[in-house]
């Protein structure tokens, strides 16, 4: 008998993997029950998150919203745990603080045009024309939030128009070191004396503003916000006249960077603070008398300026030194090739150290709660001061903490989302 | 940036001074110098004349008068008769203490937990980022008042150890107590002979130092590898052990016991110390945690794969390839995170934890109201303590330098 | 007025610029705003509700002298400060006038350089436990853990009184009220010692005020009043007799209701005097001669501030004792209008 060789001629059909091999059993498998003590760590941390998911849901879960004052949750027989009565009936002043409600709309819509004016800086697929709203932005927010006459914050603008415009002017007259120290003199000067004499002037004239309102009105996230923002934005360009003056090779000025950088970020925030709140007004001139918030302002911004200073000493350190030999090559002096050729490329590298900078501080305007500022924290304690709500702990924290976390967590993906970016393009 | 362009020994023109790179640099250092003593002049000025108006001067004469406040935790003597100055140097205590505890327990966490986020356990790995997150994000002052409500509310009052139907008992055969005004656990008493077996316990250290140098010797001159962690652990406690019980047992514990409104006897760590020193721990830890994971993949996965292939089993990859490494990596950050925490630690002021700043910044300030002085010794003392911290990191910083080749 | 005028940006958006010296009662009425410290949040005494409105025994002070000063018992910022800075933020010029429950005392009159203008409440510190503690004066608490707010005479008070006893303790010190509280309830400590005025004040909002109670003992005196910084006579006189005429106001039976009825006129000269329809007591204070009478019209005399912050009708339910007048048996008395 002969035997035909077997000989297959159509391609067998793709078999399913066996059932332990795929999908969920197989990842499971693989990434929970990898071997015994695997498995029981998994177990018992399942249900571990099941157990404190279920205590914490039924504390939570309660018809508690609509309730007035802690008493009435209590007397409630149906609110068993959390009394959530206290978020809603002091929403408004954790979010804004004392903010007159009628002109709430103006903390509102410097936020939204907040977004509008750093999404240039943080998508670069953006238009380039949006960076001008960004420079205008901060002058703007003033005016939104502070009220009073437009012409303050409209004439310090002007004084950088007038600034470039005498540097361009002098420039080819005497030179670019000299022209620069006279246009920076005469702006300076026109900041300190000019701007308040012709505001006066032309507030008379034209009146045009909004019914100003003081900075002891502001509360609630909306401060911390403000705080963080402009601690932030104003510690920019400090930070980085210090990042370039520690890379210096001029002595003096490298020492006196180094000094300044090293002195603020060996002390804690707090201590600064307790100079915002108790000794700035002895170092400036007699009968000077800035409020606790713009003080709180200004101590914030020297703190963050000597650790932007730091993130953009990164920034330039990271930059290949070829691209400075370039710059001298090309002829450049020293500040264009700052301006032209470095600074655009140590700031783009240093956008997620900038980020995380921001996170910290804005987590750290928290500490103004301790100098008596009414932010979240701060709004806590003046709330159980109060008759109605007098006792009442968890739900005031868990709600600031989840805010803060949102915020902040918020902006650390984007870091990261960031840093992932250019990862790639290097 | 030298570029002499002009032949030296030209006739010297004051325009030089702006045109000239040779000179100009001096120019603007000289013109910096100037403003610096200018800004200088113009804040002390100010102060004094603010001083005067209120008919005060700089004095320092309050840190040698009587406080006249207590402190509730002090490592040295200390009564409300003491001096500010006696105050301050317990707050500076207290300080160090809360940072030194929180600088362990913090890296104890965030390495376990760093490793842990690497884990092939999917849940855990999850339940380690979910960790890093949320109190990454979170405002330690927050977590620091948000632990002491949590250590007031949950835990039982001393009065509920009392009586014959005690809701709440002490752990551990009756010698560490829970309370909600902090934890109370024994205290050891040196008695006679004492001093043999702490100094006996401080040799066997010492021998496993030796020991561990040998063993390492000895594996590499002939391969052998000992069993060095049961023989350390041997040498550790053996010798202290058989010496205590040949002195005649001579340390005991003092166990704290329910008296009048409190426990007495043992050591009593209060609620503002474990809760600060907790938050602190917690907060700081999230950090640690992201930089051990970034040290352990910054290590490139060659070098676990060539371990692999000499024959490495993982623990000995992660022991004597992996780690050696990522320390490189890690300690810098590590050590920036034992600064911050250590300045985090002024904001013991939220839970009344009486460190520098709820001393000398704190009661002292208020009851003296020298606040310009007392903020002045309080910045001093934490640059201070800054500047000491940064000196390690440098020097630590240089000798790894050194190694790499 | 001089202009100091202030760096950069943040300077140029209208943050006031004023001097010190010009006179705060100049100050204040350029600024048409009265800045008045209070405390950050004790029931009955200064807390702001639900619209950011501030409320309280100390408030009304605050909102008196802004009705005489101003006209309007709203022109007033009220700043909130922690113990801690309320006397910098007074003697840095931050605020015009501090209504905090301050206590008065020889060093902070003397070397703190500030002026004391009266007392608006005599009160003394005392001492609140559980009545289950079994506790029934302080002379027992030897051992006892005590919650106090720092940056207070309170501590110094607290340590004086132990140590001439001879009793330890074990102090928990608190920044704020609120949190003194919650450890208190909650049993972290045995006994909670501040103001016996604040004590009761605390006591009333809790929820079974009746298993705590105030040991007998008073262990110092406390007379609280508002202060002004040293050296401008004219502000201080303002404030002092703006409490001294709500005071003499309940003396004589004027009160909210029927102060603009006698404002016309009545047979009894003193009154006349004071609400200014007899000789001209305003313009020697710089003001003009119905001062008194919104002082008075803005929430009633000093009785009547009391009942409805912080009396027997209040939440609170403190009784006058010692703050009654002194025709009543109390220490409430105020010099002469005249």
């Amino acid at each position: 008998m002969k035997m035909e060789p077997f000989v297959r001629t159509e391609m067998l059909s793709e078999q399913p993997a066996p059932l332990g091999e795929t999908g969920v059993l197989k990842w499971m498998r693989e990434n929970l029950f990898s071997s015994i003590l695997n498995s029981i760590i998994s177990i018992l941390a399942l249900v571990a998150i099941i157990l404190a998911f279920m205590v914490l849901m039924s504390w939570a879960m309660q018809p508690s919203w609509a309730s007035t004052s802690l008493s009435q949750c209590q007397d409630d027989p149906a609110i068993t745990g959390a009394c959530w009565g206290v978020i809603n009936n002091r929403f408004n002043q954790l979010m804004f603080g004392f903010y007159p409600r009628v002109e709430q709309w103006r903390p509102t819509l410097a936020f939204i045009l907040m977004l509008v004016a750093v999404a240039p800086v943080l998508f670069n697929n953006l238009p380039r024309k949006m960076m001008w709203f960004s420079v205008v932005y901060p002058f703007l927010a003033v005016i939104l939030l502070w009220g009073g006459t437009i012409w303050g914050p409209l004439l310090v603008l002007a004084g950088f128009a007038i600034g470039f415009i005498l540097f361009k002017v002098l420039f080819g007259i005497v030179g670019n070191l000299a022209a620069m120290l006279i246009a920076v003199f005469a702006t300076l000067l026109w900041w300190l004396y000019g701007v308040s004499m012709v505001a006066e002037v032309l507030s008379g004239i034209i009146p045009i503003g909004l019914e100003p309102i003081e900075s002891s009105k502001f509360g609630g996230f909306m401060l911390s916000i403000t705080i963080g923002v402009s601690g932030i934005a104003l510690s920019l360009p400090i930070g980085i006249m210090l990042a370039l003056g520690r890379q210096s090779d001029m002595f003096i000025i490298k020492t006196l960077s180094v000094g300044f950088i090293e002195l603020i970020r060996g002390v804690p925030l707090i201590t600064l603070l307790f100079v915002a709140s108790v000794l700035l007004n002895f170092f400036l001139p007699p009968g000077t008398d800035f409020d606790l918030i713009l003080r709180v302002i200004i101590m914030v911004t020297i703190f963050a300026s000597a650790y932007m200073a730091e993130v953009i000493r990164g920034g330039l350190a990271a930059l290949p030194s070829g691209q400075y030999e370039a710059a001298d090559a090309l002829g450049l002096d020293y500040w264009q090739s700052m301006r032209l050729i470095i600074m655009p490329q140590a700031l783009k590298i240093s956008i997620p150290g900038i980020v995380g900078n921001f996170i910290g501080l804005f987590k750290d305007t928290t500490l103004v709660s301790i100098i008596g500022l009414l932010d979240p924290v701060g709004l806590i304690v003046t709330i159980q001061g109060s008759s109605d709500w007098n006792g009442i702990v968890w739900e005031l924290f868990l709600f600031v903490a989840m805010m803060f976390w949102i915020f902040t967590f918020t902006m650390s993906r984007y870091s990261m989302y960031l840093e992932n970016k250019l990862k790639t393009t290097h | 940036m030298a570029m002499a362009d002009q032949p030296a020994g030209k006739s010297f023109r004051l325009s030089m001074l702006l045109y000239d790179t040779r000179y100009r640099s001096i120019t603007i250092q000289v013109i910096m110098l100037a403003l610096f003593a200018y800004g200088v002049y113009w804040l002390l000025g100010n102060m004094y004349s603010n001083l005067d108006d209120l008919g005060k001067k700089p004095d320092f004469s309050f840190l040698s008068t009587p406080a006249g406040y207590d402190i509730n935790q002090r490592l040295i003597e200390y009564t409300s008769q003491s001096t500010n100055g006696r105050a301050w140097l317990v707050g500076l205590l207290n300080t160090l203490l809360v940072a030194f505890l929180g600088c362990i327990l913090a890296t104890i966490i965030g390495v376990s937990v760093g490793v842990m986020r690497l884990s092939k356990n999917w849940i855990v790995a999850r339940l380690m980022t979910v960790y890093i997150e949320i109190f990454r994000n979170i405002p330690v002052l927050i977590i620091i008042v948000f632990a002491m409500s949590i250590f007031i509310k949950f835990f039982p009052q001393p009065k509920a150890f009392r009586g014959d139907d005690a809701t709440a008992s002490m752990y551990l055969w009756d010698s560490v107590a829970l309370t909600n005004r902090g934890w109370y656990i024994p205290k050891p008493i040196f008695e006679n002979g004492s001093m043999i077996v702490v100094v006996t316990f401080l040799l066997s250290i010492l021998g496993i130092f030796i020991f561990g140098k040998w063993a390492k010797k000895r594996q590499e001159a002939t391969g052998d590898i000992l069993p060095t962690f049961w023989i350390k652990l041997a040498i550790f406690f053996l010798p202290a052990v058989v010496v205590y019980f040949i002195m005649g047992q001579p340390i005991g514990l003092e166990q704290p016991e329910l008296k009048g409104f409190n426990f007495k006897g043992g050591i009593h760590m209060r609620n503002s110390l474990i809760s600060l020193w907790l938050a602190l721990s917690l907060y700081t830890a999230a950090f640690i945690a992201e930089a051990v994971r970034a040290g352990i993949m910054a290590i490139d996965k060659g070098q676990t794969e060539a371990a692999a292939a000499l024959g490495l089993r993982p623990k000995r990859v992660m022991n004597l390839v992996v780690l050696p490494q990522a320390l490189r990596v890690i300690i810098p950050p590590l050590i920036s995170q034992y600064l911050n925490l250590t300045k985090n630690s002024s904001l013991a002021i939220a839970v009344g934890y009486m460190d520098l700043t709820g001393t000398l910044g704190g009661i002292t300030l208020n009851q003296t109201g020298r606040a310009l002085e007392s903020i002045l010794l309080l910045m001093i003392t934490y640059l201070a303590i800054s500047l000491s911290i940064s000196m390690v990191m440098n020097v630590y910083n240089n000798s790894v330098k050194l190694k790499e080749r | 007025m001089k202009k100091s005028v202030l760096l950069g940006t943040i300077a140029a958006v209208g943050v006031m610029a004023g001097v010190a010296s010009a006179g705060t009662l100049d100050d204040v009425k350029a600024n048409g705003v009265l800045k008045c410290g209070v405390s950050t949040g004790l029931v009955g005494f200064a807390a702001p509700d639900a619209n950011g409105n501030w409320e309280g025994f100390d408030v009304g002070i605050c909102r008196a002298v802004a009705a005489a000063v101003l006209g309007d018992s709203d022109a007033v910022q009220f700043v909130p400060l922690s113990s801690k800075v309320r006397f910098t933020a007074l003697s840095s010029g931050e605020i015009d006038m501090l209504a905090r429950n301050t206590t008065w005392t020889f060093s902070r009159d003397v070397d703190l350089g500030f002026t004391f203008t009266g007392v608006n409440y005599y009160d003394g510190q005392g001492f609140m436990v559980r009545k289950d503690l079994g506790v029934a004066s302080a002379t027992e608490l030897d051992g006892a853990t005590i919650c106090i707010t720092t940056g207070t005479t309170t501590e110094l008070n607290l340590a004086d009184y132990f140590r001439v006893n001879g009793m330890s303790y074990e102090p928990v010190p608190i920044e704020t009220n609120a949190e003194a509280q919650q450890q208190y309830l909650s049993g972290a400590c045995d006994v909670f010692t501040t103001d016996a005025s604040a004590l009761a004040a605390t006591r009333a909002t809790f929820e079974n005020p009746d298993e705590h109670m105030l040991l007998p003992e008073i262990v110092s005196k406390e007379p609280l009043g508002p202060l002004v910084r040293e050296g401008d006579e004219p502000w201080g006189d303002i404030v002092r007799w703006t409490l001294n005429a709500l005071i003499t106001a309940e003396e004589l039976g004027v009160t909210q209701a029927n102060v603009a009825e006698m404002a016309k006129g009545t047979d009894n000269p003193e009154i006349n005097r004071m609400l200014g329809s007899e000789g001209d007591l305003g313009g020697m204070l710089g003001l003009d001669s119905d001062w008194a009478v919104r002082v008075i019209a803005a929430g009633g005399n000093y009785g009547e501030l009391f009942e409805s912050n912080i009396g027997e009708t209040s939440v609170i339910g403190l009784s006058r004792g010692l703050n009654a007048l002194w025709t009543q048996g109390g220490l409430i008395y105020t010099p002469p209008f005249r």
